[in-house]
């Protein structure tokens, strides 16, 4: 798929109109987890309005994100970045062979402690 | 009265302790909470691309399985409650989620689901149907502590769809502090993320976060920390600085109603 047509369909599933942006850069400044990014929120927005997926595509940025929408509650144009973020590593997951936790990987990340939420919130985050 | 109840997988199991405690105290309060039959797993986090269909189906069958008993539903974990409140919207709200589930249940021989069923968060059961004051009233052992009111990310975002408090300056947990006698320590970061998710993977990523989060109730003198989320109580209390202890709201809630 071209990334003209990726950049739609991204834009379908997550019901986000980009186009709204004002580019204020709020949602990254708000975003908790943005060190850990090195495409940020607001990078995002602009990357699939403009159809410029390459660095996205391969970039980690979407699987720090914790979708805790600290984005979507403060963005004052009501854009929604982490719904943009989470078609974004659908995307990437979607693909086959390309589960960003595999499910062989997960007993050595398991503690005594661990609840089972974490473990079936990742899995549906990360693996498809 | 009664309500139909939603404990979801964690409380179950790790922690049983927030189930045990909430049902106790609902009980004391003159509230019954009745399990609902044969509830599945709501997924942990709520999925929000709109093609993802199959992943909404398990909220929508407890959502439905509700409806017939023309009950309230109440969830305590904050993820249960997140994942059920939104997909109830999407029912109510969205008509391109709502027609692609119902072709599910229609499958299953299932009336088609609109949204009918009100989902309450345990919270919002003591401070709406129960009422605070009534709460006061029934404190045999006032809790005395300074305790740290943490929401995590889940409890009230988005608030255009979880409606239930301020999401930048609740209350209910500070209103729900004072009510069992103690003094609620507010922390800037009471509404920010503990990493959630990312302890399966990126450890680090919780570390940061939570021991953040435990330091700023630490350095306001808090003794005592209350979540609602047993994510949240394994990050903050495994992955967070160790300062200060965790606890679930309704332990806080048995000790002073003395159950």
């Amino acid at each position: 798929m071209d990334y003209n047509t990726l950049s739609e369909n991204i834009k379908y599933i997550s019901d986000v109109n980009t186009k709204k942006c004002m580019r204020c850069g709020k949602c990254t400044a708000t975003c908790p987890n943005f060190k850990e990014m090195d495409i940020h929120p607001h990078q995002f927005v602009y990357f699939i309005e403009t159809g410029r997926l390459d660095r996205l595509l391969k970039s980690q940025s979407a699987y720090k994100c914790l979708t805790c929408f600290a984005c979507v509650e403060r963005c004052p144009r009501q854009v929604e970045p982490a719904k943009l973020i989470e078609a974004v590593r659908l995307t990437l997951v979607r693909k086959q062979g390309e589960n960003y936790l595999k499910p062989d990987d997960v007993p050595c990340t398991l503690d005594e402690e661990m609840p089972q939420q974490a473990i079936v919130s990742a899995f549906r985050k990360y693996t498809k | 009265m009664k309500y139909s109840y939603f404990p979801g997988c964690t409380l179950k199991n790790k922690a049983v302790e927030l189930d045990e405690s909430a049902k106790k105290c609902a009980k004391a309060l003159g509230a019954e909470l009745e399990e609902i039959d044969e509830w599945q797993c709501c997924g942990g986090v709520y999925t929000t691309a709109k093609d993802e269909i199959a992943t909404k189906l398990a909220s929508v069958r407890a959502l439905a399985n509700t409806r017939e008993k023309n009950q309230k539903l109440v969830t305590i974990c904050s993820a249960c409650h997140n994942v059920l409140k939104r997909v109830n919207d999407d029912m109510r709200n969205n008509e391109y989620v709502r027609t692609r589930v119902n072709n599910y249940n229609a499958q299953e021989g299932k009336e088609p689901y609109g949204g009918e069923t009100e989902v309450i968060h345990y919270l919002e059961l003591l401070r709406d149907e129960i009422g605070f004051e009534n709460i006061k009233k029934a404190v045999v052992n006032p809790i005395n502590l300074k305790v740290g009111t943490y929401y995590g990310c889940l409890l009230l975002r988005p608030s255009s769809v979880m409606r239930m408090d301020n999401p930048e300056n609740p209350t209910i947990l500070e209103d729900f502090v004072k009510a069992i006698g103690g003094t609620p320590v507010v922390s800037a970061l009471r509404n920010e993320c503990c990493g959630a998710y990312t302890a399966v993977t990126d450890k680090q990523i919780a570390k940061t976060r939570s021991e953040l989060i435990t330091s700023s109730y630490a350095k306001k003198g808090a003794e005592v920390i209350v979540t609602a989320c047993p994510l949240c109580m394994y990050n903050l209390k495994e992955n967070g600085g160790k300062e200060v202890e965790i606890v679930y709201f309704t332990e806080l809630l048995a000790k002073a109603l003395g159950v």
